[in-house]
Order: structure tokens, then C-alpha cells, then sequence
């Protein structure tokens, strides 16, 4: 109770160690802060007016720097005809991939971690060991191994060939596993002594504790799977497989054709969307599953 | 309701044997307090019989059947620990309910259940709050809480009130005690607090390095401490100790001063004195030298020397004394029925 309170007074001041800058400096870091906000959103702002334009605009130099009327009727172009495939077929490929991605990594890392912290068993350091050692193995490293195992699985332009291959995570697993770690082992002997056999504590117990870890994580992990890049480009030869961000890539035309760059920025565009909304819905669980010590 | 035996309990970590063989037959409804100084194995004593450790040798019963291979579920206790070790994520109802819900009892009953033991432990106002919005006090009531909506057969404590401040414990364990003796569930109470001890054991287990010192009730081990150990860990100010040779029914001191002994026995022996029991009296055989002067309202704590020897020695007077270190030495008798003799190497008793 008092707890609640004190916090609530704390929040409203400024925080403790932030220094209060006035006058000249003030501005300074609001230039500095302006400039960078700059540097990072002119691209994206390039590619939103670009997305808004004729391709006769985008081509006659100077490009135009302010949106065009031309916004419905090009992202409606890429949404259901697209170039090769409809971008919305591409958004939905990238989504079950991603959605796949961390949700896979989540439960198999979930249940390795609790394997490891709670249950003796032999070769448990050597178990741990191993899995800490493909941490050094990026998917970029493995990539014709594993190619050669999923075309021999037959598992090419499906989705088991797209997530499973990368659905296998060290760091997640050394994330809960440092994080059971800190559950006191008078928690586990409660429920033991309440009568919870080990996967009944795992789910009501544990699960429930590493809830905010479990947001963290997903929002890195989505955002993992949806920008994987090199992996859908090998596996995924048919358009209607393409994911999103691949995809864009395949929108280039080859050889003399031009490209239609109003359509190629619209999907750029609505390729961003997706993490954006999973960033901002789950902002507040993931600052506080990276910060947070409180359980 | 159940009756707990040990039977020559061990336990061994690696090699390192931590538990002697400890036995020790609990009645029904008995209030049993295992007492010592930290790393005295007491903790680890009291999981065996939980189930919490594995026992290395000897047999655990409950009602004359063996428990050893049993999971703690599988045995009918209920345990409260030292950090409560409450479920954070959930409220103190479901905190509450959670074994009940682990062993599939309809709604209604774990309602009621949870009510009724939310009513007798105050905690009505709270059910729907999360642990850590509650104080110590009451964190500790929910811990309380979770044991006695299962009705166990016996309850386990570990050192459930060294997280509270000095005068809620005091509560807590009038609170416990009384609680103990309404709902009469056998129960096993570890502490390292001798007065939590003495005033709420039916029998309490005097633990040091591994091995049973004394099993006894709380006043038979104040009076008649069976080793060194249990003599001096029972009582504040502790018991002191005084090298003698005795014979005749007579103890010498190592300053020549003689005390008189109600029981006759020749041997080299160490005397205990409880510094309460000791008489300010102007032919006493006794020379004290005071050092400092503890005057505490009820009553005097006086920390000094004996003539002719070096061992610190503790005097307790009630009332009132105006004494001042350095002062001229007082002299001080011990009825002989007050004092205690014990072998001067094992430490055993000698009557």
C-alpha cells in the first residue's frame, strides 16, 4: 500500500540524477535532437512522398518533397495487384513467419530455460553449454547446411520451411533462464508442498511471473522475424511465399524495364507498419520487462 | 491430527554429514519448537520431515507410517517459510486457493474454506489484493492463511516471524500459538530465538551441530539444562560458567572460594549460575568485581569478574542498583539447589 504511494509521488517529479538544464543549453539539445529526428525520419518521409506521387513525378528531377494526391490509388495498387503478388498477400506470409518466430522461440525457450534452472539431470551444464554455443551461430553462418536439411525435408516455399529453421533461440533461453534464477526456491517449495507437480508450477507459476520478460521478448523477437531477409530469399521461390521484406526486393524489375516506384514505396511503407504497432501496444510491458526488477 | 516419529534421522550432504541422528516421538497435537544457533542443521531437520530434502538415514513416520519416499504433497503438511514465499502474481484469495484448486475441490468449497480462514486471521479486508500491497504482519497472516485452509496434519514452520519487526513478532506468536492450540494440528516450529522458544514450545528440541542437545519442555530445560550447550543457549542473559573441582558436596573455585552443592559427586566439574539466580549477600563466598552496570528498569544486568578468575561473569538483580563500575567488590551467594554441575569434558550433566 505504501509502496503504491510512494511511487506515485516519485513519478511525478522529475526523476533523481536528471539535471534541469536552462537557457542556452536547453536549446542546444533540442537542436541536437531535432537534427537527429531529421536524419532518421527524411528517408522515411522520402519514401512516404514518394509513395503518394505519379511514377513521372518520382522520375523528373526535382523529386517532389511534399505528398501528392495520388495516395489511394497507389497503395491500392500494391495492396491487390502489386508487382509480382499482392502486398497483402506478402504482409500476411511475413506475418504468420513472425508471429511464428516469436511465439516458437518463446515456448521452446520457456521450456528449455525452466529444464535447465528447475530439474537435475545429467549432462545439465553440458545441455546448457551447447545451447549457449549457438549463440556464436548466426542463421547466416548455418545457412546452406540448413538449406540443404529443409529442401531435403521438402519443407521449400512452405511455412514450417520459414520459421522452423529459426525458431531455435539461445538468447531468449539465457534471458529466462537468468531470469528463474532469481525466483526464490521457496516459491518452487510452496507449490510443491501446495501439491503442483513440475508443469502444473511451470504454468500457473511460473509463466504467469515472467509475463513481462515474456512481452520483451516477443516485441524483439517479431520484429526479428519480420525483418529476416536472406533466409526467405533463399527458400521461397514462389511469389505467392514471399514475404514482405523480400519481397520488396523482388519488386525490382531486372534488366531495361523501369521500376514502379510509387507501388515499391507503398510497400515499403506498409512493411513498416506492422512493428511499428507491435512496438507501440506493447511499449510500456517491454520497457518494464527490460527494467523492471520488481516481480 | 497426526503423530510424527523420528527415527535416528541423518542427513548427509556429499560426506559432510550435517545431521547426527536426531529421534524424537510427537504427539498429537503437540506445539514442538527446534531451537539453535544458525548452521545448527535445525532448517534442514525440519524440510526433511517436509520432504523438502531427501533423508540420507533413518525413517520419517507420520502415524507410525514411513514418509520417506513421499513427496511433501503426498504427506499432508502444510509449511510456512521465513520469506512467506507468496505467489506474487496472485491475489491473497487465490494465494489461498491455490492447493485447494490444485486438488480439484468444487467452487463453493474453496470459497468457504478461504473465507472462513481469511476470518480467522483478520485478513477479510485484504483478499483481493496483491502481496505486495500488504504489510509484514500481513503477508505473514496470508502465509498462515495458505497453511490452514488445507487443514494438514501437520504444520511446518521455518522461522516464520525473523522478518518482522520486534514488536509484531511478539503478536505473531501469541497469534500463532493461540491459533495452534484452537485448530490442535500437530506442529514442528523452527527458530533461533530462544524466548519464541520458551513461550510457545509444548516440547521444544535444543539443536547444535547436528545433534539433539535436549529434548524437553521449555521450563525443564531452563531448570535441568542436560549438556553445557542447552545450559547456556536457554536464558538471558546466558548461564555462567565456572571451572571447580568438587567433592563432598562441596565445589571449589579456582579463587579458593567454596560453594556449597545439594548433591555429592567427586569430579573435575564446570558450575552454571544463572546470573538471576544469584544473591547479593554480605558473607557470600563470592567476590564480583563490577566492570559495567546495565540497569534495564526491571531489573540490573551487572557484567564483570569474579575474584582469581578471568571468565566474564553476569550477575542479573531486579530492581533498581545504583552500582558503579570499579567500585569495591560485591560479595554474592547461589542457593545450592541453583547451581549446576556439569562434567568438565563432555559437557554432560551431572546430578
Amino acid at each position: 500500500m505504501s509502496d503504491a504511494q510512494d511511487t506515485a509521488v516519485i513519478k511525478n517529479d522529475p526523476l533523481p540524477g536528471m539535471v534541469e538544464k536552462k537557457g542556452s543549453s536547453l536549446w542546444l539539445t533540442h537542436v541536437l535532437m531535432l537534427i537527429g529526428i531529421f536524419f532518421v525520419f527524411f528517408p522515411i518521409w522520402l519514401a512516404f512522398v514518394a509513395s503518394t506521387v505519379t511514377q513521372e513525378a518520382i522520375v523528373t528531377p526535382p523529386m517532389p518533397l511534399l505528398p501528392g494526391d495520388h495516395f489511394l490509388e497507389n497503395y491500392k495498387r500494391a495492396l491487390f495487384s502489386g508487382v509480382n503478388v499482392p502486398v497483402t498477400t506478402m504482409l500476411l506470409n511475413s506475418l504468420v513467419m513472425a508471429m511464428g518466430i516469436a511465439i516458437g522461440k518463446i515456448i521452446i525457450s520457456l521450456l528449455s530455460a525452466f529444464a535447465i534452472v528447475y530439474f537435475r539431470f545429467p549432462g545439465k551444464s553440458l545441455f546448457f553449454w551447447m545451447i549457449f554455443i549457438t549463440l556464436m551461430l548466426p542463421v547466416e553462418v548455418r545457412i546452406v547446411p540448413t538449406y540443404e536439411v529443409v529442401a531435403g525435408f521438402g519443407l521449400l516455399n512452405s511455412y514450417s520451411g520459414l520459421i522452423f529453421p529459426l525458431i531455435a533461440s539461445a538468447t531468449a533461453t539465457f534471458l529466462f533462464r537468468q531470469f528463474f534464477m532469481t525466483i526464490p526456491d521457496e516459491l518452487a517449495e510452496a507449490a510443491r508442498v501446495d501439491g503442483a507437480r513440475p508443469m502444473r508450477f511451470f504454468m500457473d507459476i511460473v509463466v504467469p511471473m515472467s509475463r513481462t520478460n515474456i512481452a520483451a521478448l516477443f516485441v524483439i523477437l517479431f520484429i526479428y522475424g519480420w525483418n529476416q531477409y536472406l533466409w526467405p530469399l533463399l527458400i521461397t521461390t514462389e511469389p505467392d511465399m514471399n514475404t514482405i521484406v523480400m519481397g520488396i526486393k523482388q519488386m525490382f524489375p531486372s534488366g531495361d524495364d523501369t521500376a514502379d516506384w510509387p507501388v515499391i514505396m507503398a510497400t515499403s511503407i506498409l512493411a513498416m507498419i506492422p512493428p511499428v504497432i507491435v512496438v507501440v501496444c506493447m511499449q510500456k510491458l517491454f520497457v518494464s520487462g527490460l527494467v523492471d526488477s520488481e516481480k | 491430527m497426526a503423530t510424527v516419529q523420528l527415527k535416528n534421522v541423518k542427513k548427509r550432504f556429499g560426506r559432510t554429514e550435517v545431521i547426527h541422528g536426531v529421534s524424537v516421538d510427537i504427539e498429537d497435537g503437540e506445539f514442538i519448537v527446534i531451537v539453535g544457533p544458525s548452521g545448527c542443521g535445525k532448517s534442514t531437520l525440519l524440510r526433511m520431515v517436509g520432504g523438502l530434502e531427501t533423508i540420507s538415514e533413518g525413517e520419517v513416520c507420520f502415524n507410525n507410517e514411513r514418509v520417506n519416499d513421499k513427496e511433501p504433497m503426498d504427506r499432508d503438511i502444510a509449511m510456512v517459510f521465513q520469506n512467506y514465499a507468496l505467489y506474487p502474481h496472485m491475489s491473497v484469495r487465490q494465494n489461498m486457493a491455490y492447493s485447494l484448486k490444485i486438488a480439484k475441490l468444487s467452487k463453493n468449497e474453496i470459497d468457504s474454506k478461504v473465507s472462513d480462514a481469511a476470518q480467522l486471521l483478520q485478513l477479510e479486508p485484504y483478499l483481493d489484493r496483491k502481496p505486495k500491497e500488504l504489510s509484514g504482519g500481513q503477508r505473514q497472516r496470508v502465509a498462515m492463511g495458505r497453511a490452514i485452509v488445507r487443514e494438514p496434519s501437520v504444520f511446518l514452520f521455518d522461522e516464520p516471524l525473523s522478518n518482522l519487526d520486534a514488536k509484531l513478532r511478539v503478536q505473531m506468536r501469541l497469534e500463532i500459538k493461540e491459533l495452534q492450540s484452537k485448530l490442535g494440528i500437530t506442529s514442528l516450529y523452527v527458530t533461533h530465538d530462544q524466548v519464541e522458544a520458551m513461550t510457545m514450545a509444548d516440547r521444544m528440541i535444543v539443536m547444535n551441530a547436528g545433534n539433539a542437545e535436549q529434548i524437553g519442555t521449555p521450563l525443564d530445560v531452563y531448570e535441568h539444562p542436560q549438556t553445557l550447550f542447552a545450559a547456556q543457549f536457554i536464558g538471558s542473559p546466558s548461564m555462567n560458567i565456572i571451572d571447580a573441582a568438587v567433592s563432598g558436596g562441596i565445589a571449589t573455585l579456582a579463587s579458593g572460594a567454596q560453594l556449597p552443592l545439594h548433591s555429592a559427586v567427586d569430579a573435575k566439574a564446570k558450575i552454571g549460575i544463572r546470573p538471576e539466580h544469584v544473591l547479593v549477600d554480605e558473607d557470600g563466598p563470592l567476590q564480583f568485581h563490577v566492570a559495567l552496570a546495565e540497569p534495564l528498569g526491571a531489573n540490573t544486568l551487572l557484567h564483570g569478574k569474579l575474584a582469581g578468575a578471568d571468565d566474564a561473569f553476569t550477575v542479573s538483580l531486579a530492581g533498581v542498583h545504583k552500582v558503579s563500575a570499579g567500585g569495591p567488590a560485591i560479595r554474592l551467594s547461589i542457593a545450592p539447589e541453583n547451581i549446576h554441575l556439569f562434567d568438565a569434558q563432555h559437557g554432560g550433566r551431572l546430578t
